[in-house]
């Protein structure tokens, strides 16, 4: 029973064929909060999916990742608010704003190693975080509320959820493609050779640092369009989207749903979001035969629970979920 | 002139505070090369143990120390329980695992402590300002935080340079294997020293507390500003720390003083008010990333591994 | 293909069983901040709540009570996300609780959109009274301007000639800092606007405000942060020889903490907890008994704000799909408020009473003693921008 059927395909496609047909239980159901909780899932899949692209296939580990949420988030925000609603307009200046800022950022961050990279990036989004807080036009610390989502003529119409939810999915789709066909082509073999041995890259001739330029920005940009799609979702943008504890959040997701595999990040995502809704109901159910009036307490402590099972996922299932899934998928196969 | 001296004294009496932190940080960065974001944590837990204890014993000073006694051990359990596990991991596995253990941390405190937090209040010969120069103010308690990170500075410093610690300390820095090889008890260092930086920053939180009250997550946003200096001052070098501290205290007191009237010029009065806090915290963020451009392994490089 | 689905469709239906039903229960969700440094404020809010339904007997207008409590972490975006999940998933029939701002100004939109009341207990965002209006927004508490406008006009009275003032740079701050700097007469000396809510060491705002030697200091700063500044107001050596004056910034929550440093500071509030009417005594004597501490100004304008729910759904005998008739008697308020009495103005917030407080010690314990009337019958100043849409 080898090949297709293997449990980690097996997960992979139920997952992908649920968040399809997701629109369609809810229509049956009439719980359209569970629309507005995948919808946010998905969008902050997309920006684990840029985020697993440097840090799982290039070793690069920007812990500031978040900051484009809020550049790709703001610039809609703003343009809205400066009375430009067309998101033809909106949404290319979100992906060029990010762009641009990861090229910069980028450019000088690169020049760094290890610790010294994870914190440069984060001083890069705090600064981010704290010029948003600053623009006192654009709401400063309060953030900016937008009155509609971006629009785009007749083409299609986002303040429907379902459509919305649908263009979110098809970005993701996109995504995961675009990083897929990214890896597998030349540049992808170079990113992740230079992930094991930069030197070794280095000497044969490749310009690493071009190439690892060129990766940087195309997440970045990528992360802008999830920070797009956040400020339409929520309809606010706030300069707490690009705290540094989100780009922690992130990093969270990549590697809960497990680094340099192309539907890690969707897993990540999927899970971490989950257990932030259902563990404290998970709590409450445990605690309640033993203690019924501080069940209902109990379960907003649902952090105590979630702080070791990341160090556990840490220090016993690198691979994350998608590791898991895989090693099940070869046990069977061997067995 | 006077409030010039009043906030140099604050810029001063703050970035001493922050080396507390960054020694620490950077001792374990230096010698384990472990990310720990939980170093916050012992700050929050040195305060909270503080106004336990204080309450207990009636003495600031007594419940200082042996809130002190409390950090140290709580920080070696970790060591024990935990970071050995991260050692010559992945810089990243180190961010996340101890992310999880800042998650950790603030609910167990939660749970213990409740949410609202606690107080530390001062003795009354500290609640007071005293005149240091003529016509110039400054609070007690203030002075006093000055002179004991002074005098603890210095303690660290003879420490480092001068004990068999100390030497242990340096080279394990600029070369595990060969510390190891030499037959000392590697484990038993590391186990020390993260308790040591775990004191250090619960010294700080317990400090801190009477001026800030004791409180839920309050580690996690001077975390960062720790974070900086260990980078700027060069990782695994008490003295750059120590430097990048000062520098870092100057520029977040001195930007808050005076920051908002440069502004002002330039935006007008009701916009530079808003901008202005969070622009001059923006002032420390861009010194770190031009000294890290210009100088990628920060002012003080430690010996190279 | 289609029928099949169509069929699964009709067996979940079944399954989940008919959610229609004519309100056989009041469904309430309850957004306040129950995490964090703050969270004591949102328990003292869910404890007066729940004090509320518990001496209605768990019942409106008959019928039994459910209330969905959720946490909005003090984020903005946390708040919308709360108030979508109670709107969408959880149906409720009214939103309340709300102590910042910034968040229910992030969160009012799905409410009222989904045409579901809002009765705010605390935030006083001062869009939600004038332009941003609406028929579906009730306050029981005050828009973020009004209680400073009240310690201003007491200043004035005394004649007090300049002033410092500090606070938070977030809307409440700035609404508030606003508020009194538009009724004081006489000189401000200097504003700072600090981190919010991040920075807690005010040290070098403090310098400023001493070299600046004004008659009096006014700060706003709400929950841990208020024990914080006055401490280091002491430090600093400004308490004994600048009076200090502040709205929401000392409670019967902080005041355990702030002790000897709050003795003296002078604050306003609608509401206190030595007000001598029957309603307060019963809410008060209550609340100590059944939680152990005196409530504070957030508790008792979140018993009021069930109590007002109460008095709509009895008026409206249960049937809460009539919303027009809903607003009426909302609009009537016809209930025991714990400040006396209580009426709406015509953007639904309340036309109240300020009264003057001054931090004593008595004895081992520290508490807000009111001494004197500063305001009566003052209009919320939103009215005018707000047209009923």
């Amino acid at each position: 029973m080898s090949g297709v059927f293997t449990p980690r395909n097996i997960v992979t496609v139920a997952l992908l064929a649920g968040l399809t047909l997701l629109p369609l239980y809810v229509s049956l159901t009439d719980d359209r909060f569970l629309l507005t909780l995948f919808t946010r899932i998905v969008i902050l899949a997309i920006a684990a999916v840029s985020l697993n692209l440097i840090l799982g296939y290039g070793g690069m580990m920007s812990f500031g990742h978040a900051a484009y949420l809020g550049i790709g988030g703001y610039t809609v925000a703003i343009l809205a608010f400066e009375g430009v609603q067309s998101g033809f307009v909106q949404w290319p200046a979100a992906l060029a704003a990010s762009a641009v800022f990861a090229l910069v950022i980028g450019a000088l961050s690169l020049r760094t190693r290890g610790v010294y990279f994870i914190m440069i990036t984060l001083a890069f989004a705090q600064m981010a975080y704290y010029l948003a807080s600053g623009m006192a036009r654009y709401g400063s610390d309060d953030g900016l509320g937008l009155d509609n989502r971006s629009q785009f003529g007749g083409l299609i119409d986002l303040s429907n959820k379902t459509a919305f939810y649908y263009v979110c999915l098809f970005l993701l789709f996109g995504s995961i493609f675009l990083v897929w066909r990214l890896t597998i082509s030349r540049f992808g073999m170079v990113l992740r050779g230079t992930r094991s041995n930069e030197t070794r890259m280095l000497a044969i001739g490749f310009p690493v640092y071009r190439y690892k330029l060129a990766a940087f920005v195309i997440a970045g940009t990528l992360c802008g369009l999830s920070g797009a799609l956040i400020a339409n979702h929520t309809e606010f943008v706030s300069p707490a989207m690009m705290f540094w504890t989100r780009s922690g959040d992130l990093m969270v997701m990549v590697v809960l749903g497990g680094m340099g595999s192309l539907f890690g990040p969707l897993f990540g995502a999927v899970a971490l979001l989950f257990l932030e809704q259902f563990l404290p109901a998970a709590i409450h159910a445990v605690v309640q035969p033993f203690n019924p009036a501080g069940a209902v307490k109990a379960g907003e402590y649902w952090q105590i629970v979630l702080g070791p099972l990341l160090l556990l996922v840490v220090l016993f299932a690198r691979g994350g979920i998608d590791g898991l899934l895989r090693m099940l998928s070869s046990r069977e196969r061997h067995g | 002139m006077t409030l010039f001296i009043e906030q140099c004294l604050n810029g001063l009496q703050f970035g001493l505070l922050l080396f507390l932190l960054a020694a620490g940080l950077t001792l374990v960065f230096g010698i384990m090369d472990l990310v720990n974001l939980a170093h916050g944590s012992f700050y929050m837990l040195g305060a909270y143990f503080a106004a336990t204890f204080a309450a207990w014993t009636g003495s600031f000073v007594l419940g200082a120390v042996l809130a002190l006694g409390a950090t140290l051990f709580v920080g070696m359990a970790v060591e024990v329980i935990a970071m050995r596990r991260l050692y010559g991991r992945d810089h990243l596995d180190h961010v996340l695992g101890t992310f999880g253990l800042i998650l950790f941390f603030d609910e167990a405190v939660r749970l213990i402590w409740g949410p609202g937090g606690l107080s530390l209040p001062l003795p009354a010969w500290l609640n007071a300002s005293i005149e240091i120069l003529p016509g110039i103010h400054y609070s007690a308690y203030r002075l006093a935080l000055i002179v004991v990170t002074l005098a603890v500075a210095a303690f660290l410093y003879a420490m480092v340079m001068r004990t068999r610690i100390g030497m242990l300390i340096r080279a394990g820095a600029s070369n595990r294997e060969m510390v190891a090889a030499l037959g000392i008890n590697i484990k038993l260092l590391y186990t020390l020293v993260f308790g040591l930086g775990g004191a250090l920053a619960g010294l700080a939180g317990l400090m801190q507390a009477p001026i800030l009250t004791v409180q839920i997550g309050m580690g996690e946003n001077i975390l960062i500003l720790a974070f900086v200096i260990t980078v700027i001052g060069g990782i695994g070098s008490v003295r750059g720390s120590f430097v990048a501290a000062l520098l870092v205290g100057f520029i977040d007191t001195l930007g808050r003083a005076f920051f908002p009237q440069v502004l002002r010029e330039v935006l007008g009065a009701s916009a530079a008010s808003t901008a202005a806090p969070a622009l001059s915290s923006m002032l420390i963020y861009i010194m770190m990333a031009v000294i890290l451009v210009a100088k990628p392994q920060g002012l003080f490089p430690a010996n190279t591994k | 293909m289609r029928k099949a689905l169509l069929a699964a469709g009709a067996a979940v239906l079944l399954a989940t069983g008919p959610a229609m039903a004519q309100n056989k229960s009041v469904k309430i969700g309850f957004v306040s901040t129950f995490s964090g440094p703050v969270a004591s404020i949102g328990n003292d809010m869910r404890n007066a709540f729940e004090l509320a339904l518990d001496h209605m007997g768990r019942k409106m207008g008959g019928l039994p009570v459910e209330v969905v409590y959720e946490d909005d972490t003090l984020k903005p975006e946390v708040g919308k996300q709360k108030a979508e999940k109670l709107i969408e998933s959880d149906k409720v029939d009214f939103v309340s609780g709300f102590i910042w701002s910034n968040v229910v100004y992030a969160s009012y939109k799905p409410i009222i959109d989904a045409k579901t009341f809002l009765i705010i207990a605390n935030a006083g965002e001062t869009r939600l009274a004038g332009p941003n209006c609406s028929p579906y927004i009730f306050s029981t508490s005050w828009t973020n301007d009004q209680n400073p406008h009240a310690v201003a006009d007491y200043m004035n009275k005394k004649g007090i000639k300049s002033v410092y003032l500090i606070g938070p740079n977030y809307a409440a701050g700035k609404e508030n800092l606003g508020g009194f700097k538009a009724e004081f007469k006489g000189k401000v000396l200097g504003e700072d606007y600090t981190t919010w809510p991040s920075q807690l060491d005010f040290s070098a705002e403090l310098a400023k405000a001493k070299a600046a030697k004004p008659d009096a200091v006014y700060m706003f700063y709400p929950g841990a942060a208020g024990v914080q500044f006055l401490n280091q107001y002491a430090q600093a050596g400004l308490k004994g020889s600048v009076p200090l004056y502040t709205t929401f910034s000392i409670d019967s929550l902080s005041l355990p903490r702030q002790k000897d440093a709050a003795v003296g500071v002078i604050s306003a509030l609608q509401w206190s907890a030595d007000l001598p009417n029957d309603a307060n005594k019963k809410f008060v004597a209550d609340f100590k008994k059944k939680y152990g501490n005196e409530p504070s100004f957030y508790a008792a304008q979140s018993y009021d704000a069930a109590n007002l729910i109460a008095s709509a759904v009895a008026a409206v005998k249960g049937n809460l799909s009539d919303k027009a008739a809903v607003q009426k008697a909302l609009e009537k308020a016809d209930f025991k408020s714990v400040r006396g009495g209580f009426k709406f103005g015509p953007n639904h917030y309340p036309t109240q009473n300020y009264y003057m407080q001054t931090v004593v010690k008595e004895g081992d314990t520290y508490t807000q003693k009111t001494t004197a009337t500063a305001e009566e019958n003052q209009p919320n100043p939103h009215a005018s921008k707000c047209s009923m849409k």
